[in-house]
Order: C-alpha cells, then structure tokens, then sequence
C-alpha cells in the first residue's frame, strides 16, 4: 500500500521569496486584530467583568423576546441574553447588582425560580456569581499569566538558542495572541477562563512548531557554514516542511472531532485552539524564520559556542 | 538501535502495565467495576464539579469585621484585668475607634502598673522577632493606647481561618460523610465545593451566619428616645431588634454561645411555634443561673450576630443550664441556627466572593459526548498515522492508546480531577502526541532519502530527533505549568492532563515505540525501509 505523502519528497520551495509581503500581511492583521479588540472590544465574561450567568435548556426553542421580557421584568438590570451551542440552550447574563454580594446571590434564585414558574420543562444548567473584586483579580492573573508564559518561552529558547531566536519567538507569539484576540473581538464570542486556558495552550503549541524549525536551522547553520542566510532557512524550512504539515493535521484532526461531537461549553476553548494551531504554523514559517535574516543572523552565530565545545573537548 | 538489553524491555512492560492497571477502573462501566477484583488498584479519576454537578463556594473573611470583632474581645478581657482583678485601677473613657482600644487611667500614679499588666495581656507572635500581637503605649501621660501589629493580626486571621474552614465543614456536613471539599486559599479565603448541590441558597445560608450568640441583660436606665437615637449610657451599647427598633443592653455578657454544648431545633411547647433549644455547659450553666438568680423579672437580651432576637422578662432563675430560643423561626431557619450554633460561630464573618453551581444533567452530557469525541479523535488520527507511515504509523498508533491509558491511569494514582476543559486537554493531547513520533518517522525518512542504510537511518533518525522532540515539548511544559500556577479548577484540570499528556507521550515515543521498532528490525531484518 502506497502511503500517503502530504509533503512530496526533496520539495525546494522558495519560502523566503514571500517574506516581505507575508510579514506586510501579518503587521496588517495584526494590527488590524489590535484595533478590532479596541474598537468592538472583548465580550468579556462574567470571569473578568462580575456579575451573574445562568445558562438553562428549554424543552423547545424560546422565543428570546420574551424570555428577555420575562427576566426585565424581574428588575435586575440590563440583561443580555444569548443563544448557546444549540437553539434551546440560552445564556442569561445579569450586571453586578449594587446592593453587594448577597443582592447578586437574590438575583440568580429569582431568575431561577422564573423560569421554573414560567418555561416547563426548563433546566438550570448552571448559575455563575463572580464578584467585582474576583473579577479583577482573574482578569490582572489571566492577563499575567499569558506575558508571563510568552516571556518565559522567548527566555528559555534564548537561552536554549540565540538571542535572535528568542526576539523571534516572542514577536511570533506576540502574533498569534493578536490574532486570537482579534478573533474574540470580531465574532464577539465570550471570553472566559476557558480562551485564557486556550490562549496559553495556542502559545505553548505554535512554538512548538517554530522550535522544530529553529532546531533544524540551527543545525544548518552547524553543518552549512558557508551557505547564505536565506537559502539555509528555505533549506530548513523544506525539510522540516512535511513534519509540519503531519503534525499540525493530526491535532486539526482531533481538534476537529471535538469541535463537532464534543460538548458545547468548551466549543469556545476548542476553537480558539484549532484557529491558533493555524496561525501558528503559518508565523512558525513566516514570522519565526524571516525575523532571523533580519535580526542578522549568521552562519557563525552558533560558533562561538561551538569553539568552546571544541576547546573543552580538546582538555578533557 | 537494535540493541535493546532484556532490563530495558522488561522495565517499559512493566510501566505500562502498572499505567494500564491503574487506569482500568476509571474506564470500566458500573457494573463490571463492582466485581473487579478487589486486590488490584481501585483509585479511579474523580470528577471535577463542572462535570460531577455541584457548587462551589469562594468565601472571604471580612477583616475589618474581623478586627472589629478583636477589639470588643480586648476590651473585655482589660476592664476584666484592671477593675475585678487585685489591685484594682480605676479606669475610664474606653473607646475602640480608629482600630485602637485606649482608655484613661484615673489615677496618675497608676500608669505605670497598668501598663505593666496590659503588657501581660499580650502574646508574642512569633518567638524569633519578639515582635508582639499589641502595641501598649502611653499618651498625654495618663491615656493608654493598644494598637494591633501587623504581625498580631496576620497571626490572628491565620488562626482565625483555620478555625472558620472546621466550622464551616462541620455546618455543611455535621455527620462529616460527604464528599465534600473545605480549604483554606491564600490568607484570608475558603474554597467550599459540595457535589451534587443544585441550589445552594441553603449552603449559603448556613455559611453565611457567623452564628455569635449572647445573652445580655436589657439596660433599664437607658432612656427611650435616647435609645431609638442610637444613643445608649456609658457600659451599655445600642443594639438593633430584628422585629425593628432598637435595644439597649449591657455591654458585659452573662454568657455566650462559646459555653453552649448543644443546640437543636424544637417546638415551643405552649404555643408550637419553631424554636430552638440550647443546652450550656457547665460553667454556662452556672453563670447563666447565678445571673438570672441576680436579676428576676428584669428583661435580658438574645442576641444573634448582633441583632436582638427577642428579649424576654427573667420569670425565675434558669438554673438548669437549658434555654430555648424563640424568634420567628420557620422550621428551616430555626434548624439552620441550630446547626450553625452547635458548630459553633465563625471566628471571623465570612461573604461570598465567587460562586459557581453546575447542573448534574450538563456534566451528564458532556461526559457522553467527550467520550464519544475522545474515541472519534483516537481513531481519526490512528487513521491518518497509518496512512502516512504504514507500519511505523501502527507503531506510533500503540504508543499513542498507551499513552491514552497512561494518561488516565497517572490521573488515577494521583487522585487528579477530570474537568470538562480537561476533556478538551486530553483531546489534543491525542492528535499531539504523535508529535514526537512524526519527528522520528520523518527524520528517518530523510536520511534514508539520503542513503543512508536502514539501521543506520533508524539510528540518526531517533538520535537526531531528540532535541527537536525535547525543546518542542518544554515549550508546552512551560505554558502548562504557568496555566497550572494561575489557574482554577476546570483550568487546573486542563493542565494537568496537558502536563501528564507531554510527560507520557514523550515517553511511549522515545521508549515504547522504540521498542517496537527494534524488536520487529531485529526479527525481520528489512533491507528497505517503506516509509
């Protein structure tokens, strides 16, 4: 049986060739993400803004006007209220209510006992009461917590690399956090701890393939010494393209099974990665590797380190 | 490569086979799990409550309560220092304000002596630094001043903490037989979850009572309009009815519900109303029968977190050490007192901060339906390795169910908790995993394009692949482990599973597959790799 072959054998393409008009197209969208984030905003979750979500499943489809009728009529402020996965599932979100935590906790009971009284067949899924100072507090740690990982990764493939290798890193994954918040901010899908979660997972693995690659280029630059900055990187691009394509599929794969079969509440979390799986094999190529030609290196980068191997080796 | 000693086999074999052993609960249907034999490990996965339905509960202490709460304490253990206890100074002008407890001592020769005594009042923090729970100063010469140290109250939120998260597991589960989950976060906080709670209203109501029970006696010379001002005689404070109005009561206890043994919910005998009964014990008791001896047909106090529950006329001397509580009880709020006065109050009043209450049919189905995506995820991507690699595809394939049952069965041994972003987790990890084999199958097929012979490409290939396979995956380690650190809950179950998922795919990679390979290269002997 012939097997399958994504990536032909031996292919030569000139990847380089495009790299001022992809990173033309990236700072474009990129900044493009950034001023969409600014202008429409993040729909943010009750994790990062407070106040109450309840999420019900009716025994039909629900006229929205009325329940948002119904929940107004209650006096508990501005409700805003959402379909969720499937056309009988709905999410009711309530403000912080003034009158402090045990308002808030009145609040969800009310909705509750509503829809009891008026939707048969309806069923709390569940309630989420988050206070403005929690909400600050997992807003200031989510945001902390995705510098602090993006750091971390650009420190450890600094060190691990060369100093170029790590502003590379860092301005790839600076990319692909943009471009995901982009997406929130566009769909204006809602943004809870799950996209944090998401986030983070879509750092860790678009540098997995930018490290792949990074690795091969270095290992070039070992081998070919007199070989010209751009062609090594086509060179490593070329080789390591087929492990690229094979193990991105095979996560969109999966990705994709849960996105259709899996359950609705993690459908924001699910998609957040699959998109960021694509964005970050694209700037693992096209953000990644050019920034190296630019940020000069050279194929005697990795010499310095190399010669002292060399002269330890020649000691001992 | 094909030196692959005996120890090294049999060592991977046994891994796995303590991995698969574990996991073999979690995955077994009800039915068959009840006659699995009862010598082989039964730890399963648990559920987190997004998944098992539940609430959870973030409760955080209210410091200023707390310090208040202190204060009045202070205050009177110094009036019991210095005016009952030989030799007696005369004190006055005792204010609490601004976090600090300072009175006037009358007689100016005293100062120092009762500066010496409050010193005796106050407890070392910590036995290093000398550094005590008050400061002790004296103002104007003859105003002394007790401030709380930073240090001193540190200490006492810690303690008081500590005891809250017991009351707090006693008022939920007094039988202590649910699975239930009580611990202290950071300094001042309480993560309750309770299983398979739908409405947590009742939760919430028992936690939200700090329960402090105290019976003072009604200050008869107060005037009344004053009263209703808020205006009360010097050693009385005004305190509120819960039937509305106001109270004037004596500062002093006659006792509290510090020295209650018992507490239930009954009915009042005369007129059926909800009620409930208290039981002292024996000092209680027999300070609450020398002070009603003391004061018959004077009115005393009930109070409850500082409201005035009802304040009955002493008809004779309670001398039995039995009370009975009355106040407008339903049957419900009367047995959530009782629960909350046996458990004994909450040293420090408590507000929930952040709640979250999960369904049990939603978990239900989203079990069902990540099972059902983890099967479709599992065979999609067996299908896709097998096309592309063949025979080292169906390799990577076994590593990747072993790593499946690894996963689980490590979650298992180390009680972790399955959460639904956890279900997400273990999804991905399935179509990553392969990863480390698509590095290895790759670089094999390359230097064979190159070639080289296969031994010699199988050698280079997993060889070369190592560093690709170990700084990739750091990557992943380092944003996991940073998820783990911040995060909460279902987020914690996310990384985890991320965790353990790089940990064993790295793993069944490097060594299972390995193995694989080289046991069939030394069989076969192929002279052509089809790859």
């Amino acid at each position: 049986m012939p097997l399958l072959k994504l990536v032909p054998d031996n292919t030569n393409l000139d990847f380089m060739r495009w790299r001022n008009l992809a990173l033309i197209l990236s700072i474009i969208a990129t900044v493009a993400s950034l001023a969409l984030v600014g202008v429409k905003g993040l729909n943010l979750g009750v994790d990062f803004v407070g106040g109450q979500m309840v999420r019900a499943t009716f025994a039909q489809r629900v006229d929205v006007e009325r329940l948002r009728n119904d929940v107004e009529a209650l006096n508990l402020g501005d409700a805003s209220i959402q379909e969720s996965g499937n056309p009988r599932t709905y999410q009711i979100r309530l403000p912080k209510p003034a009158g402090g935590e045990s308002a808030a906790n009145r609040a969800a009971s009310q909705v509750r006992a509503m829809l009891g009284q008026k939707y048969a067949g309806s069923r709390v899924d569940s309630v989420e009461t988050v206070s403005g100072k929690v909400s600050e507090e997992l807003a200031t740690d989510g945001a902390l917590s995705i510098a602090l990982a993006m750091l971390g990764i650009a420190i450890y493939i600094w060190f691990r690399f060369e100093w170029q290798f790590g502003v590379g890193a860092l301005v790839t994954l600076f990319h692909d956090v943009s471009m995901t918040l982009g997406f929130f901010a566009l769909t204006q899908l809602q943004v809870d701890l799950n996209v944090v979660a998401a986030i983070l997972t879509i750092v860790g693995y678009s540098l997995n393939d930018t490290v792949v690659i990074y690795d091969r280029i270095r290992e070039n630059l070992r081998k070919f010494r007199k070989m010209a900055i751009v062609p090594l990187l086509n060179l490593s691009l070329n080789e390591t393209l087929s492990r690229t394509m094979v193990t991105s599929l095979s996560i969109l794969l999966a990705l994709g099974v849960l996105l259709v079969f899996g359950p609705e509440v993690i459908f924001g979390l699910t998609i957040a990665i699959f998109l960021g799986i694509f964005v970050g094999t694209y700037s693992s190529i096209y953000i990644s590797s050019p920034i190296l030609v630019w940020l000069g290196v050279k194929p005697d980068s990795f010499l310095k380190s190399e010669d002292r191997e060399d002269a330890g080796a020649q000691k001992a | 490569m094909l030196d692959f000693p005996r120890w090294k086999v049999w060592s991977i074999t046994l891994v796995i086979l303590i991995g698969i052993l574990f996991a073999i609960p979690s995955t077994l249907p009800a039915n068959l799990k009840a006659r699995y034999p009862a010598f082989l490990p039964s730890a399963t996965i648990s559920l987190g409550l997004d998944l098992a339905g539940g609430s959870q509960l973030l409760l955080e202490a209210d410091t200023a309560d707390a310090s208040k709460q202190r204060l009045a304490a202070k205050e009177e253990e110094v009036t019991q220092e210095l005016r009952r206890n030989e030799p007696r100074i005369e004190i006055g002008d005792i204010s609490t304000s601004g976090g600090r407890l300072s009175f006037m001592v009358r007689n100016p020769a005293q100062v120092d002596a009762a500066v010496e005594r409050m010193r005796t009042l106050t407890q070392p923090v910590d036995g290093l630094s000398g550094q005590r729970d008050w400061d002790v100063q004296v103002v104007d010469s003859s105003r002394i001043v007790m401030t709380q140290t930073d240090a001193g109250m540190t200490k006492a939120l810690r303690d008081a903490m500590t005891v809250a998260r017991d009351v707090v597991r006693r008022r939920i589960d007094p039988q202590g037989t649910k699975e239930i989950t009580v611990i202290n976060q950071g300094q001042r906080r309480i993560l309750v979850q309770v299983p398979g709670v739908e409405d947590p209203e009742a939760l919430k109501a028992l936690i939200g009572q700090t329960a402090r029970l105290e019976f003072k006696l009604v200050d008869l010379t107060a005037d009344p309009i004053q009263v209703q001002q808020g205006h009360a005689p010097p050693g009385s404070q005004v305190l509120p009815h819960v039937d509305g109005g106001f109270v004037a009561v004596k500062r002093r206890s006659m006792v509290t519900g510090d020295q209650l043994v018992d507490a239930k919910q009954t009915f009042d005998q005369q007129n059926g109303a909800a009620v409930v009964s208290i039981r002292f014990n024996a000092a209680g008791a027999r300070r609450f029968g020398r002070v009603t001896q003391e004061n018959v047909n004077k009115p005393f106090a009930i109070i409850l977190d500082d409201k005035v529950l009802s304040a009955p006329n002493i008809n004779e001397p309670i001398l039995g050490g039995q009370a009975q509580i009355s106040g407008n009880f339903t049957v419900a709020t009367a047995n959530q007192l009782a629960v909350s006065l046996a458990s004994g109050k909450l040293p420090v009043k408590l507000n929930v901060i952040e709640e979250r209450t999960v369904g049990p049919d939603l978990g239900k189905e989203s079990i069902e339906k990540g099972v059902i995506a983890s099967i479709g995820a599992t065979f999609a991507v067996i299908l896709f390795m097998i096309v592309t690699y063949g025979r080292f595809g169906l390799y990577a394939t076994l590593g990747l169910i072993v790593n499946a049952l690894l996963i689980l069965g490590i979650m298992a041994i180390f009680n972790a908790s399955l959460t639904l972003p956890g279900i997400a987790g273990f999804v991905l990890t399935i179509g990553a995993a392969v990863d480390a084999n698509v590095l290895i199958n790759e670089r094999i097929r390359e230097e064979q394009r190159r070639g080289r012979k296969v031994l010699d490409a199988l050698e280079t290939g997993y060889k070369e692949a190592q560093t690709a396979i170990f700084d990739a995956n750091i990557t992943n380690v380092i944003a996991a482990a940073i998820m783990w650190y911040f995060g909460s809950g279902p987020i914690r179950g996310f990384a985890v599973v991320l965790l353990i998922g790089i940990v064993t795919s790295v793993f069944t990679a490097v060594n299972f597959t390995r193995m694989l390979v080289a046991l069939w290269v030394r069989k076969a002997r192929p002279r052509q790799l089809q790859l």
